[in-house]
């Protein structure tokens, strides 16, 4: 372990502290609005949530400071250990932890309780650059692929058996650097693909475009044919011949399904969409073997995959989901008007936030939040505070600083020297990016319930301090590339 | 892998951030700038309006006797979304209902063919009128029952059970009442007859608010910015009547066992002193939970005794319309006090009885004669200069009738008035066609008979102004409104179409009678009463009427009593007036009268067809 003989103060970037600071601050005036009571309000009790969030985030200032002070190198060193121990406490975890509320996720050490899961981000994030950054590391090879796949799925694993999904889930994260990294961008793609075809099929499937056609089938059908002539425009520009075959064939079934739909035949109008997508697909496959080009075989197996998607969701959705699970996702996409329960949440929320209008109205006057009508409103719902108390221009200014924040990290990852830094500061923007975009798009309705934190708002020690760790590092690895940029 | 992909990727992935951050704040300036109902909905949340309900006001008699009070009672207020599983069995017994009972009134309040409001998220009553006791004990447990809430409210109590027509009495506002006046909401009382109900918006004075927050668990977390925003009930004004309580509870025992009504006035300013109709019912009877079964029962007997026959019921007047006539005889110079006519007694039409002949007006009207004004009418009628035809004639004397209170509502300040019938030309045109009447045909007028019908309080207003000479007040209960005022009509003073040296004739005759003609069982020691008897033909047994006022020279008192069925007027109703006008002037009955009172007071008349 060294320590860093250049003035750290000298190159650390400054902009991404300032930023970090005014989130701190204002994710602290946000707790001490969430907890204030109308009743009875003392500003510097430290037995209340705000005062343990005041020295949370002292703490958190000296840790910062400290892991500026240590030289990268060390990092990259110890990152195998770190992961290790890590993995060590979140498998101890699962056993130790008492069940708070269905998870069993929380260590009490003396006066503490601490969320392991919150510090796996950064210690996968180190292993993980480590790894990448490994001399004749190669991506495509399939070895590493594995490896790499194993470094992030062992701790969502592990996460998931404490019954943390939320926190799981941020780890498919770690994909945005894969594809940074230059992962097949069709991967990412076949994933929207599948979210999208998955609403789709559950929100459209009930809507009747003639006895036998469902507005989702088609739209699915539509949608699978548009992605595969793009794919290949995109990916094989030279390969005209194939594209106008394809082109004639999909023409060719287009024609049938109009001819169909003037017949009285009980037949789903879909139908010569199936048969077309599963002849492209035969074709691309062909071709694929035929000239060894294996983007032919990704892209005649993401078509036909979609349609085999399509009919496991339909499956899955009805026969396997507990209905529990059936309601929350039916809220989500809008198909149940559940106020009592799963939709109670997102609706208090949403009155929240509606009902601050322009500016809000004002601090500490917020009655959705005040009188508890907003669930986990200093946790998870955070954001609640903002929208209510200080209105459209408020959440534009938080969500600006976080815009902000992210895009002069990618900044820095980018500058970086070796990939490990890059890889690192990629994982840092990617897990950021991952929990505002959820934990927002859940407070304002666009996604599902799923419970994690603000990134430094919301109250939480072991949230705040994981976060503090996970940028301070990327800083600290940052300060010592900077010379010679 | 092209090299310079790597370098693209980075632009995809700001790109993707960017949009994302779009997408956010897209959907976040729908919600908070484009939809303008959530701001509703979280007032609606917080804020619970708790309405403060003012007292009613009092009600007094005109010596400052107070006939209705308020009386401390609580309405029981459920949120249906804010109860929890409880003891149904606990509640029901603390409030004296079966867990049946209060199974079917929650199915009642879900219904909402039957409460259009409902709503699982505001208050619903559900027991109104929950005694002091019974609230008592339900305070110490209601921590028990979450969701349930007690509103403390007034309801009236009746001190006398006296005068419950005028008195009226208050209900549940229905649906029509909450439609029409937006103060009130469902479960609000408002009068429903009787002097609550005319005189309801001075009594109910003004609902005042208290704005609480309440928290998620319907928890009430204080006042909402300590209450500035708050309004205060504004108590409702007392009321002062000019019913004298005694004359009024010694009218309705004179009346026990008859049906028929007592209506005396105050000459002077217009005031009634009391309004008996009888059969009546003890007010208490409508008020609290009991209120609804006991106004079914009452609306079912068939001796109606929630109708209000003093202001309602519509008899022919019999001989009490003869002043009234005569002064139109007068006025026409159809007649001089001097003029005399001819009576055939017993052998014509109309047919009278035994006295002196040829008689002139003042005996007359003392003998109460039937043929005098018959050729009195006859002579105005017969007025072919001034008269050109029957139907001049006719619409000049309703109009003389119209000037006198007759035909139209007198404008009395209490619900339910009726007009009576004072018939005009097109009226009997229609009957017998514009050439198909005389004055033969409809003669039986001359002596308040045959079409004419007057309801009491016209007869009592007849009395009052022929005492005054001329003038009246319209008749009003209330005498004053406290820190309020009286509605102008009762102020101004209305004159009839005959003028004032005509009465002296009138009031002479109507003296006679009580000194030495129909009306003898009316006299008072040292005091001059006038009166005139009535009779009226109908189905069964005579109406028995009498009309009057005293003391003559400055009458304190006017007054008209109406029996059913009771025969000749000297029977019954001349020496109920008596009595009324006695105890009234006099403040009891002399002993030598006493035998009268008691025969009055234990009399029954049999109603015709009950
Ligand atoms: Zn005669």
């Amino acid at each position: 372990m060294g320590f860093r003989q250049t003035s750290v103060w000298h190159n650390v970037d400054w902009i991404t502290i300032v930023l970090y600071l005014a989130i701190l601050i204002v994710g602290w005036g946000c707790v001490y609005s969430a907890g204030y009571n109308f009743d009875n309000a003392s500003i510097f009790d430290l037995d209340q949530r705000f005062g343990k969030q005041l020295i949370w985030i002292g703490i958190c200032i000296i840790t910062a400071m400290a892991l500026l002070l240590i030289d990268s190198d060390f990092y990259q060193y110890f990152s195998y250990f770190i992961y290790a121990t890590i993995i060590l406490i979140l498998i101890a975890t699962i056993f130790l932890a008492e069940d708070v509320k269905g998870s069993r996720s929380w260590l009490t050490l003396g006066p503490l309780t601490v969320q392991p899961a919150e510090f796996a981000k950064f210690a996968t994030a180190l292993a993980l650059a480590t790894f990448m950054n490994s001399y004749n590391f190669k991506l495509f090879s399939l070895k590493n692929s594995l490896a790499t796949g194993a470094i992030i799925l062992l701790p969502m694993v592990l996460i998931l058996l404490q019954k943390e999904t939320g926190s799981a889930l941020v780890f498919s994260a770690f994909l945005l650097v894969l594809y940074r990294e230059g992962m097949s961008g069709m991967i990412l793609y076949s994933g929207l693909l599948a979210v999208t075809i998955f609403i789709l099929s559950i929100k459209f499937g009930g809507i009747m475009i003639s006895d036998t056609t469902s507005f989702g089938e088609v739209s699915i059908v539509v949608l699978t044919l548009l992605s595969g002539i793009v794919m290949l425009w995109m990916y094989q520009p030279t390969k005209g011949k194939i594209r106008v075959l394809l082109l004639k064939i999909i023409s060719f079934f287009t024609v049938v399904t109009f001819v169909l739909a003037l017949t009285p035949l009980k037949i789903s109008y879909a139908f010569p969409g199936y048969i077309c997508i599963f002849i492209c697909a035969i074709i691309l496959l062909y071709y694929a073997l035929l000239d060894k080009i294996h983007d032919f075989a990704l892209i005649g197996l993401l078509m036909a995959g979609s349609i085999a998607f399509m009919f496991s969701v339909n499956y899955l959705f009805y026969n396997v989901l507990q209905p529990h699970q059936r309601i929350r996702i039916e809220v989500l996409l809008g198909l149940k008007e559940d106020l009592n329960g799963a939709g109670y949440n997102v609706n208090q929320s949403k009155i929240a936030i509606g009902s601050g209008g322009i500016t809000g109205k004002g601090f500490l006057n917020g009655t959705q939040t005040k009188l508890k009508y907003v669930p986990e409103q200093d946790t998870d719902f955070i954001f609640c505070t903002v929208g209510e108390e200080k209105g459209f221009i408020g959440v534009s200014i938080v969500l600006g600083l976080y815009l902000v924040l992210l895009l002069r990290l990618i900044a820095l990852a980018e500058r970086q020297r070796y990939s490990f830094g890059r890889i690192y500061g990629y994982s840092v923007v990617s897990i950021l990016f991952f929990h505002i975009t959820v934990n927002v798009g859940m407070v304002i309705g666009l996604l599902p319930v799923i419970g994690i934190p603000l990134p430094l708002l919301s109250y939480g020690g072991s949230s705040l301090w994981a976060f503090t760790i996970l940028l301070f590092i990327f800083l600290s690895i940052d300060a010592q590339t900077k010379p010679s940029y | 892998m092209r090299p310079n992909e790597l370098i693209n990727r980075r632009t995809v992935f700001q790109t993707a951030v960017v949009l994302v951050f779009i997408i956010l704040l897209a959907q976040l300036f729908y919600l908070q700038v484009l939809r303008n109902d959530y701001k509703k909905y979280a007032d609606s949340n917080a804020f619970l309006n708790r309405t403060i309900y003012p007292s009613r006001g009092m009600i007094y008699d005109r010596t400052g006797k107070l006939l209705v009070y308020n009386r401390p009672a609580y309405d029981i207020i459920i949120i249906m979304n804010e109860i929890e599983p409880f003891d149904t069995l606990d509640f029901c017994n603390t409030i004296h209902i079966t867990k049946q009972q209060f199974i079917n009134r929650i199915i009642e309040i879900k219904d909402r063919r039957k409460n259009p409001g409902y709503s699982s998220y505001t208050q619903q009553i559900l027991y109104t009128q929950v005694s002091a006791e019974e609230y008592g004990i339900l305070q110490e447990k209601l921590y028990k029952f979450p969701g349930f809430y007690v509103q403390s409210r007034t309801i009236r109590e009746y001190g006398d059970s006296i005068g419950a027509h005028f008195l009226g009495d208050i209900g549940e506002v229905n649906k029509r009442d909450i439609e029409n006046d937006n103060y009130y909401v469902s479960g609000d009382y408002s009068g429903r007859s009787g002097i609550e109900k005319s005189y309801e918006e001075v009594l109910r004075g003004e609902k005042g608010v208290e704005i609480m927050l309440r928290d998620a668990h319907g928890r009430l977390k204080g006042r909402y910015e300590n209450g500035i925003h708050d309004k205060e009930a504004r108590a409702g004004k007392n009321l002062h009547l000019s019913i004298d309580s005694e004359l009024q509870r010694y009218g309705e025992l004179l009346m026990k066992n008859k049906t028929g009504s007592i209506v005396a006035i105050d000459p002077e300013t217009g005031g009634i002193l009391c309004l008996v109709s009888s059969p009546t019912y003890n007010p208490n009877l409508l008020i609290g939970r009991l209120r609804g079964k006991n106004h079914v029962e009452l609306s079912k007997d068939p001796k109606k005794p929630l109708f209000n026959r003093a202001l309602m019921a519509q008899y022919p007047p019999g001989s009490t319309f003869k002043p009234a006539q005569s002064l139109v005889f007068l006025q026409e110079g159809a007649i001089t006090p001097s003029t005399s006519f001819y009576c055939w007694g017993k052998g014509g039409h109309p047919a009278c009885h035994a006295h002196a002949s040829p008689i002139s007006l003042i005996p007359a009207l003392a003998t109460s004669c039937n043929v005098f004004p018959y050729f009195a009418l006859r002579i105005v009628f017969g007025n072919k200069t001034k008269y050109p035809t029957i139907q001049d004639a006719m619409d000049s004397w309703r109009d003389y009738m119209v000037s006198m209170g007759f035909g139209y509502t007198l404008g009395v300040d209490l619900p339910g008035e009726k007009r009576g019938l004072i018939p005009n030309s097109r009226f009997y045109d229609k009957i017998y066609g514009t050439n198909g009447w005389k004055y033969n045909t409809i003669y039986s007028i001359s002596i308040g008979q045959g079409e004419v019908n007057l309801t009491p309080i016209q007869i009592a207003n007849l009395a009052a102004q022929i005492s005054n000479r001329g003038w009246y007040y319209p008749p009003h209960i209330v005498k004053e409104v406290e820190q309020g005022q009286l509605d102008s009509i009762y102020t101004h003073k209305r004159h009839t179409l005959i003028d004032s040296k005509y009465y002296d004739a009138i009031i002479q005759g109507m003296h006679g009678a009580v000194n030495e003609g129909t009306c003898r069982g009316a006299q008072i020691d040292s005091i001059n009463v006038c009166g005139k008897t009535g009779t009226a033909q109908n189905r069964g047994e005579d109406h028995s009427i009498f009309m009057g006022f005293a003391p003559m020279e400055k009458a304190r008192i006017a007054i008209s009593v109406y029996v059913e069925n009771g025969g000749f007027g000297a029977r019954w109703a001349v020496p109920i007036g008596g009595l009324m006008m006695e105890k009234y002037l006099k403040g009891k009955i002399p002993e030598n009268r006493k035998w009268v009172e008691d025969k009055m007071i234990n009399g029954t008349v049999k109603v015709y067809g009950l």
